[in-house]
């Protein structure tokens, strides 16, 4: 895919995402819209996955530590044919496999089930780890709100990324700036996240505009240095692509209305690149 | 996969239960490629420290980050592998308990949980690193096999048991050295499956852990000086459990009392009561443990005495129990 389809890609998904969360009248609309590129870009032009053959040993793997942005995960995955569209209107209703939270056991394409924060990029170094110590020529990514890096399970786990050389995995900072209460320096501020993860012994790369697409993938595309884990610092806007969401962290967790949906769509187009 | 391994008590009577368990998993890791181990900082104390010595590039300390361990172990068990996590149990079922749930249970991942430093078996480190509320924990986790083995032989075989189990298992060891309940390991061991030490008519005493050797001093005992004929079993898998064998007992014996190192509240004594109140039949019930109570510290034979489950503290149940009034109704029909 080049930039302009990836971006095609991008709109689909977030209208996917909007009217996903709008049927099912809950869900997390901010961290969902704010991940797009992020996610895009790492299934479109990294991932070695097979939507026919969606367990294949060999396949590379993806996390998605902040599960709460099921949606955008959901929306990807469907996009690419893991599983049929059709289950978007399904999301969060009883006996749906699109659950609030990404779950391993029902969704073809899910790699880990997630959804209490901090936890990921464990799960992500274990997979790294196992795949070095099976022989395996396997890439694992996952993606970390910010609010997460709160949990101290995070250190954790980067500390033996880096302590274990894991130049495999690839993780990625969603950096939209807000959480459930309020912004993170009004909850818990997070200091400079560039030099925190650098100290882990991680290989950084910050981006300044996270939701630019051609930035992304240039950023995932950057030759690793051999032994390093890679760290994409995202600074990303929190409901991107929607005008009254965006940096609103009132839509954190709430659903927009059928009459908000149609403004919100209005607004992002159908996605055709002129 | 996992092959055979087989130890005489003459072969370990010098080691540890948890030595056992390290020699036992590194004999069967020759034979089965897929098992790695981890710990967090635990080699020495848990002494997994030989697997280190025999496949290096097989084991993993992460540091002092059990939370960390248990989500790395389930990346791991993604990629085919079996990993142990070798770590005390207090920090397997409390500090790891997110993780354990989450990252393992709930994703049925076959991972291998060795939970050491069981019950009030460290008992002079003190409170904090005593664990009497795991198997109540680990046993309310969906997917979840618990299991806990009496003596090293026993671990040996729960060991190379979880390994032909594909699923996460919960092993539950004690610090030190357990006394010898078994003369071997070919007694029957399986998964699921109570073993009947004693045979008895009188009462059933339903014990795990170090209350199995206790339970059987106490029977011998009872026989020896009052006459009792008490059943012992030994409940080492408590979940899944053995229903048959403790309706057979209630049937039989009609007097049931349970021994473990750990809380009343929802261990093995919680887990044979349900069994009992929903199996319809009445019986006489004691739990054995600690009473709704964390534990004092001191030497782990001692705290055994003071929690009353030594063989004096069954002893003086049973006593008690047999002279209850209870109704010895042949009768069952009636009942149900």
């Amino acid at each position: 895919m080049n930039c302009l389809e990836l971006e095609k890609m991008a709109v689909t998904v977030r209208r996917d995402i909007l009217t996903m969360i709008c049927s099912a009248g809950s869900g997390h609309p901010g961290g969902s819209l704010s991940m797009v590129e992020l996610l895009v870009a790492t299934y479109c032009t990294q991932m070695h996955v097979d939507p026919k053959h969606p367990d294949a040993p060999e396949r590379d793997r993806f996390v998605l530590s902040k599960g709460h942005a099921a949606p955008c995960y959901y929306a990807v995955l469907g996009e690419l044919g893991f599983f049929d569209k059709a289950e978007f209107k399904n999301f969060r209703q009883l006996h749906s496999i699109l659950q609030g939270h990404p779950d391993v056991k029902k969704v073809p394409g899910i790699d880990a089930s997630t959804g209490s924060l901090g936890q990921g990029v464990s799960i992500a170094v274990g997979m790294a780890l196992g795949a070095k110590a099976a022989g395996k020529n396997m890439k694992v990514y996952t993606i970390l709100g910010d609010g997460e890096l709160q949990e101290g399970q995070v250190c954790e786990a980067c500390t033996a990324a880096a302590h274990y050389k894991l130049d495999n995995l690839t993780v990625m900072i969603d950096n939209n700036g807000l959480q459930i209460d309020g912004t993170n320096d009004e909850v818990m501020s997070l200091g400079n996240l560039h030099t925190r993860f650098e100290t882990f012994g991680l290989n950084v790369i910050e981006l300044p505009d996270g939701n630019d697409m051609q930035a992304v993938v240039y950023a995932l595309a950057l030759p690793t240095i051999p032994g390093k884990p890679k760290c994409i610092l995202a600074h990303t806007t929190k409901g991107k692509g929607v005008s009254f969401m965006e940096n609103q962290v009132s839509w954190h967790g709430r659903a927009p209305s059928a009459e908000e949906l149609k403004v919100a769509l209005k607004e992002l187009g159908d996605g055709k690149i002129e | 996969m996992a092959g055979g391994i087989s130890y005489t008590v003459d072969e370990t009577t010098k080691l540890s239960t948890a030595e056992v368990y390290a020699k036992a998993l590194s004999d069967l890791a020759l034979q089965d490629p897929r098992i790695v181990v981890l710990t967090s900082d635990l080699a020495k104390s848990t002494k997994i420290g030989v697997f280190e010595e025999r496949f290096p590039d097989r084991f993993y300390n992460v540091g002092i980050a059990e939370q960390n361990m248990f989500g790395i172990a389930s990346g791991m068990a993604k990629c085919g592998l079996i990993p142990f996590t070798s770590c005390f149990a207090v920090f397997t079922a409390c500090r790891g308990l997110d993780q354990v749930h989450t990252d393992i249970c709930y994703q049925n991942l076959n991972v291998k949980m060795i939970a050491s430093h069981a019950g009030t078996s460290f008992g002079q480190a003190g409170t904090t690193h005593h664990s009497t509320e795991d198997i109540a924990i680990m046993r309310s986790m969906a997917n979840l096999t618990v299991i806990v083995p009496a003596d090293g032989l026993e671990t040996a075989n729960a060991v190379k048991a979880a390994i032909e189990l594909n699923g996460p298992v919960y092993i539950r060891i004690n610090r030190g050295f357990d006394q010898i309940v078994n003369d071997g390991m070919d007694y029957g061991f399986q998964i699921g499956k109570a073993v009947q030490l004693m045979d008895g008519t009188d009462l059933t005493i339903i014990a795990c852990g170090s209350g199995v050797f206790q339970a059987v001093q106490a029977a011998r005992e009872l026989a020896f000086s009052d006459g009792i004929k008490a059943r012992v079993l030994n409940l080492h898998t408590i979940k899944p459990i053995d229903r048959e064998a403790i309706m057979k007992a209630v049937q039989e014996t009609r007097r049931i009392i349970t021994v473990e190192d750990h809380t009343i509240i929802g261990g093995l004594g919680g887990a044979v009561a349900e069994i009992i109140a929903e199996g319809g039949k009445a019986c006489a019930f004691r739990r054995l443990g600690l009473q709704d109570a964390f534990s004092p510290i001191g030497l782990h034979e001692d705290l055994m005495s003071y929690h009353k489950i030594d063989a004096n503290g069954i002893i003086e149940t049973t006593r008690a129990l047999m002279k209850l009034d209870f109704e010895e109704d042949d009768n069952w029909e009636d009942e149900v």
